[in-house]
């Protein structure tokens, strides 16, 4: 084996081996800590686009952890799919460290890059493992970080947001294990591939079960995702965690959408009998109430923090508006608009924490409050950020509801989907007018609360998401393509299943 | 007839209604210990996964030709015991984070509400004494 034999665990390893190091480093010297984590995280990001450079011609690189061949062993699977979640986790994690250190957040406690460290293997992991155990597991090690991550810097509002959310996830897991032992219990395997082969061969007595056993995994993920009505876990989480917390969180919704695009139509695909494609009636009306339910509450929204957590809800409507369609298109212009409102949602959150950073007492309230210095350069990062978020051209966002809009067009429903999407559209840019207006173009003569100044370091991280999302609107062409691409692989499991099945036996 | 399998699928949903009760209660000590009851369940249920099997060897035993039927599955007690050992912690964690949010919000209520401890409804009368500590 050589050396690129062993890239597909690297995304795991080198958070695995950072953390404990980082945890080290912190306490004698700091910035040997800090460069540790900024270290792993380029070399997370050469890794990842070295996997999708391996992967772009379409092979689908099978991973046997400790040599144990594939249906008994955990696979790691490095396919188009998760080549292109690896390179856009690592770029997130890369802006989110960078605002970090720049705003100094992370010297609030003591274990901010170690945390970080194992949030960003627990992502990697999720994103590479062909084993559905093994994605419990993963889910669990992200889950941890994020607990710490989340209640980082403290406060009784975190505190409380934070027993919420883990009540909430614990309760997640726990179904999650419910599905995973009906599934094994039914189809006596619980590697991905194999499993999507052995479903067919499911007893008809036992279809109900394997319905139910699908329904629940797919409930979970659509917690994890925060679809409607199982959303309500994360506008105040999101809202009350560090910023550049909250941008890398940006990225933990899109975990659940993935399982779903990689769960489903391996294991409930077209193979699957009785219980093929189980959830898509259920997604499509839940996928819109949620982007109603996320521009509504961007709309009425009484921070601009509030108002990113609120919009992640309502860009995780539209994604799944056209997952929901289930065909190669929609399921191409949903992996870009995902790459695009990870992004986007990120940008947002940091724009948010500069804003907070510069108004001193009134903080990122949706409310008039001294007018502070560069007031004019912020309130183009939020517009820039606005616009990407809702959508509009010149950015990426344009394009990925452009791609969605068409892509939906074939489908049956499709009169529901476009109404969706263009009145929550309208709404999202009504709500960012409305808070942007009062932020950045009102002011209140009050001497009690002055504006805090704060050094232009902190822009870097925002402007450089903003940037990408230019560089996405740019290269839409090639993007889209590949989006595309990976829809195709997804959609083929019989491509993947012999990838693993044979290539993992080896 | 009282079988085995009647057995540990009712103990399994004793447990789940039990803790699916405590979960929704509204303070954190009652949710804590209505996830753990619930955990409990999940666990006895993927053990159960494996098929219920007595008295047989976790391993195909190859020696004496035994049919394929004749061993128990020994993924489930693996899969088992990586959830106890995920659980065990999660239950660990949530409890200090019930602890430090009631000493740091003053109130143990689950949706944040600060209610005085010494104020609540119902309860307050059954379990008085020791909600008077703070």
């Amino acid at each position: 084996m050589t050396f690129a034999d062993h890239l597909p665990i690297l995304p795991v390893m080198i958070p695995a081996l950072a953390a404990p190091l980082a945890l080290l480093a912190m306490r004698r010297r700091p910035a040997l800590g800090i460069a540790i984590s900024l270290v792993s995280c380029l070399a997370l990001f050469g890794c990842a686009l070295a996997l999708m450079a391996s992967v772009s011609d379409g092979t689908i690189h099978a991973y046997a952890v400790g040599d144990w061949p594939a249906p008994f062993g955990i696979v790691l699977v490095a396919d188009r799919l998760a080549a292109m979640m690896l390179v856009l986790t690592a770029t997130l994690a890369l802006l989110a460290l960078l605002h970090a250190i720049v705003t100094r957040a992370d010297r609030k406690g003591w274990h901010f890059h170690p945390l970080f460290q194992f949030q960003l293997m627990g992502l990697n992991g999720a994103f590479l493992t062909g084993d559905l155990f093994n994605l419990f597991v993963f889910f669990e090690v992200l889950l941890i970080a994020s607990y710490g991550l989340m209640l980082h810097g403290q406060g009784p509002a975190r505190l409380k947001a934070g027993v919420q959310y883990v009540v909430v996830n614990l309760v997640g897991s726990s179904l999650f294990l419910i599905a995973l032992g009906m599934l094994y219990a039914l189809t006596g395997t619980l590697n991905m591939a194999d499993m999507g082969l052995r479903v067919a061969a499911v007893a008809p007595q036992d279809q109900g079960l394997l319905r139910i056993a699908g329904l629940l995994l797919v409930s979970v993920f659509a917690l994890k995702a925060a679809v409607a009505p199982l959303h309500l876990w994360l506008p105040r989480t999101y809202a009350v965690s560090t910023p550049a917390v909250a941008a890398l969180f940006a990225i933990m919704t899109k975990v659940g959408v993935y399982s779903l695009i990689r769960v489903v139509p391996q294991v409930f695909g077209d193979g699957a009998g009785a219980a093929a494609w189980v959830p898509a009636p259920y997604l499509f009306p839940a996928a819109m109430v949620s982007a109603v339910i996320g521009f509504a509450g961007v709309f009425g929204a009484r921070s601009l923090s509030e108002q990113a957590a609120y919009s992640v809800i309502g860009s995780t409507g539209t994604l799944l508006i056209a997952v929901a369609g289930w065909t190669p298109e929609s399921l191409g212009a949903a992996l870009y608009y995902l790459v695009h409102s990870t992004l986007a949602a990120a940008a947002l959150f940091l724009v948010a924490d500069v804003t907070a950073r510069r108004r001193g007492a009134f903080a990122d309230t949706a409310s008039p409050g001294t007018a502070f210095t560069g007031r004019g350069g912020v309130a183009l990062l939020f517009m820039a950020a606005a616009i990407a978020a809702t959508g509009l051209p010149p950015l990426s966002g344009f394009i990925g509801k452009l791609m969605i809009l068409k892509s939906v067009a074939a489908l049956p429903d499709w009169g529901w989907a476009w109404g969706v999407i263009l009145a929550t559209t309208f709404i999202g840019v009504v709500g960012f007018a409305r808070v942007g207006s009062a932020v950045f173009w009102k002011s209140t003569e009050d001497c009690e609360a002055p504006a805090a100044p704060a050094s232009r370091r902190d822009l870097a991280a925002p402007v450089m998401a903003l940037a990408l999302l230019a560089a996405l609107s740019a290269g839409a062409g090639w993007a889209g393509a590949y989006a595309n691409a990976a829809a195709a692989q997804v959609l083929d499991p019989a491509q993947s299943a012999a990838a693993v099945l044979t290539e993992g036996a080896r | 007839m009282m079988s085995y399998e009647f057995l540990v699928a009712s103990a399994i949903g004793v447990l789940v209604a039990g803790g699916i009760f405590l979960a929704l209660r509204a303070r954190t000590f009652q949710v804590v210990l209505g996830l753990t009851l619930f955990s409990y369940a999940v666990n006895l249920f993927l053990f159960a996964s494996g098929r219920l099997v007595i008295g047989r060897p976790p391993i195909w035993d190859a020696v004496k030709g035994g049919a394929v039927t004749e061993y128990t599955d020994p993924l489930p007690q693996a899969l088992v015991l990586t959830a106890i050992v995920i659980t065990f912690g999660m239950t660990a964690f949530v409890v200090i984070l019930a602890l430090r949010s009631f000493l740091e919000t003053g109130s143990d209520h689950v949706d944040g509400d600060t209610v005085p401890c010494d104020a609540q409804d119902g309860l307050a009368k059954a379990d008085d004494g020791e909600d008077t500590r703070a």
